[in-house]
């Protein structure tokens, strides 16, 4: 090392200011390269609204459509389905959908039911917990995970559990529930999802 | 010049010449000898030892396989699936090619287990050993990813919901983390676009990191030199007259044919695999992975590939009720302990900031926050064993039934969490994985006392060699 007295002290400043301008030049010339990893204009393009035909769902029965590359799920609910719903309010997480109400829940799903209409449950089918698309459990009874199961959804993933109206369970993986997607009734038996009311 | 003062070579018969005019313009000779011919490796190498050269090996068939299926396979989300199993059925020996590299990719992570092992129960990682243990632990990483973006490629269920579950595991970081797995996936769910890039990081990015990692680790293990057995430094009983290690020997030739009889066995045992067992029961090659993939679907039963169940098993363990009844507690107790240990005050309180803002947080971030924390912690804490170890020996030889039972328990919880990772979830099973999943901490947790108050048998002059 050189002793200190021999530094060449307006030649060190010059050194550290080329190294930093060299430092700012390479995270600047970094910004492209990250930026480029984000989702295309393409690809944003996609997340258009779909319409589903609804007439033909039998009571106790569920569809599923695709939205911006998810399934999303429209259950024509039964009496005995929203009473079940009705009565399990203390097992679950948030039964009221008061955590990130904006994200999760429209406004007009604020409600025990969480939808429009009591009778059709819509929600985008994938778990808040990694991702993974919960299976159907419409069946009431004792479950191996649940023994006073009213029916819902079962995810094969990490075990999370969701009811009817798609609410999460306490002490389960999942901190949420499940998304309430934007909607509307375009007719009695059509729903256009992906948008609040036509035209806004 | 130097070169011009080099030694000529001799012994290369016909060779001589050339080798000397190479000599001359690069460090032909020096390099043999430091690193081959005049490297001293330790004499009482075991079969544990076998498993650092053939991760080496197993790491150059998946370059040359990769190679290969790379002329084959496209990816692109519409043509990926179709594409393997081109390869597969109609590809001249397209198969064995792939089944090379989906048992290779089993067999790295056999092997690269197998050599972690061994340093955990010889020390190998204790100084001045503990750079070299941290760049392994960073080409495990790198494996880890180059395992977890290979095995979107194929484009099955398997491939889509793992390649899902993991992207989402990013999502669970606070405030920033949508952001971060929308820009990771580069759309909003798994798509062409994800397909596209983890290609990218398959077979260029992180096989470059990969490969300069190991050239590090090489380097750093020439360096400071091998460790042993009985964990003693050759080094310290020297051969007056030569200056050699007198427990050394040169790894070219002795090693260098241990290492290809190894490689031998290991054929055998791989080709078994690769001609009779490829899919291993569904555990190298998951069955619902035969399907194409279907982001509406998730199979009934997911599970990742074995060589990652035990932090997967971790991740579910974690849940609320652990949150409150193990973490919260534990964290607690950790910081007690730490603070009666550790004498002077600027530590104790250190530790008690980081104790409470640890507790905050555990009591308001979701407990799906924390599983996350816990499977990244499972991995990196391996990064901190040089500083755990504590033990006045290095080798477990010499260690006592404390430190004995603990990397007993430590094996039989590893294992418990593999095979709960591959099975679905039920009360019980939960319990168990939260079980192991306290087992596996407090193995490294509590190292740094269990290991000072342990007894320990003297450590030999010489290595012990039959």
């Amino acid at each position: 090392m050189s002793d200190q007295s021999d530094v060449n002290r307006g030649r060190r400043s010059l050194v550290i200011a080329g190294a930093c301008a060299g430092g700012a030049a390479a995270v600047g010339t970094a910004v492209p390269f990250a930026a480029s990893m984000l989702p295309s204009e393409r690809a944003e393009a996609l997340g258009a609204p779909v319409e589903a035909d609804i007439g033909q769902l039998v009571p106790g029965e569920k569809l599923t459509v695709e939205w911006r590359g998810q399934p999303v799920w429209i259950v024509r609910r039964t009496q005995e389905m929203l009473d079940g719903i009705k009565r399990i309010d203390s097992k679950l997480a948030d039964p009221k959908s008061e955590r990130k109400k904006s994200e999760l829940t429209p406004e007009y799903a604020r409600n025990e039911y969480r939808s429009i209409k009591s009778e059709y449950l819509v929600v985008v089918g994938i778990c808040s917990h990694l991702g993974c698309s919960p299976q159907d459990r419409f069946k009431a009874g004792p479950e191996a995970f649940e023994r006073d199961w009213t029916g819902g959804f079962f995810c094969p993933c990490h075990g999370s559990l969701f009811d009817l109206a798609g609410r999460v369970y306490k002490n389960k993986p999942a901190p949420d529930n499940l998304k309430v997607p934007p909607y509307t009734y375009l007719s009695d038996t059509r729903i256009l999802i992906g948008e609040d009311k036509k035209g806004a | 010049m130097a070169a011009a003062e080099k030694q000529a070579v001799t012994g290369a018969g016909p060779f001589n010449g050339l080798l000397t005019w190479i000599d001359q313009r690069f460090p032909l000779v020096e390099t043999w000898r430091s690193h081959l011919s005049e490297y001293y490796a330790p004499k009482n190498f075991n079969f544990w030892y076998y498993f650092g050269s053939l991760a080496l090996f197993v790491l150059v068939i998946q370059i040359v396989t990769g190679i290969f299926l790379t002329m084959n396979y496209k990816p692109d989300a519409a043509q990926a699936f179709a594409s393997v199993e081109y390869i597969m059925r109609e590809v001249p020996w397209g198969w064995w090619i792939r089944y090379m590299h989906s048992t290779g990719a089993s067999f790295f992570f056999v092997c690269v287990y197998l050599h972690m092992f061994r340093a955990m129960l010889y020390g190998s990682y204790r100084k001045p050993r503990e750079l070299l243990w941290i760049f392994g632990m960073l080409i495990f990483l790198c494996l880890m990813a180059e395992a977890f973006f290979g095995y979107l490629l194929p484009w099955g269920q398997m491939s889509y919901w793992g390649a899902q579950v993991i992207v989402n595991l990013f999502d669970a970081i606070p405030v920033i983390g949508p952001d971060l797995a929308i820009w990771i996936r580069g759309d909003f769910v798994v798509s062409d676009a994800t397909l596209n890039r983890f290609f990218a990081y398959h077979v260029i990015a992180v096989p470059l990191a990969l490969l300069a990692l190991v050239v590090a680790h090489l380097l750093a293990l020439h360096e400071v030199g091998s460790s042993n057995p009985d964990g003693i430094e050759i080094k310290k009983s020297m051969d007056p007259s030569t200056g050699r290690p007198l427990d050394g020997i040169p790894f070219h030739p002795y090693y260098t044919v241990k290492d290809a009889f190894g490689v031998v066995v290991f054929l055998i045992v791989f080709s078994i695999v690769v001609f009779f067992a490829p899919e291993a029961g569904g555990y190298f090659l998951e069955y619902n992975n035969f399907i194409p993939a279907d982001p509406l679907k998730t199979p009934s039963h997911i599970a990742p590939v074995w060589y990652f169940t035990p932090y997967y098993s971790i991740l579910r363990a974690t849940t609320d009720e652990f949150v409150l009844w193990a973490l919260a507690p534990g964290v607690v107790a950790f910081a007690l302990l730490i603070i009666w240990s550790v004498k002077s005050s600027a530590p104790r309180i250190a530790v008690g900031v980081t104790a409470i803002v640890l507790l905050l947080g555990l009591l308001t971030l979701d407990a799906k926050v924390w599983g996350v924390v816990l499977m990244g912690a499972s991995v990196m804490i391996f990064f901190f064993l040089p500083w755990l170890d504590r033990s006045s020996v290095r080798s477990i030889r010499y260690k006592g039934p404390i430190s004995k039972s603990a990397i007993a328990l430590f094996v039989i919880a590893f294992f418990v969490l593999g095979y709960l990772g591959t099975e679905s979830v039920t009360g019980g099973r939960t319990l168990a994985a939260q079980i192991g999943t306290t087992v596996y901490f407090l193995f490294f947790f509590l190292m740094p006392w269990y290991s000072k108050m342990d007894t320990t048998r003297p450590e030999p002059q010489r290595v012990t060699w039959k």
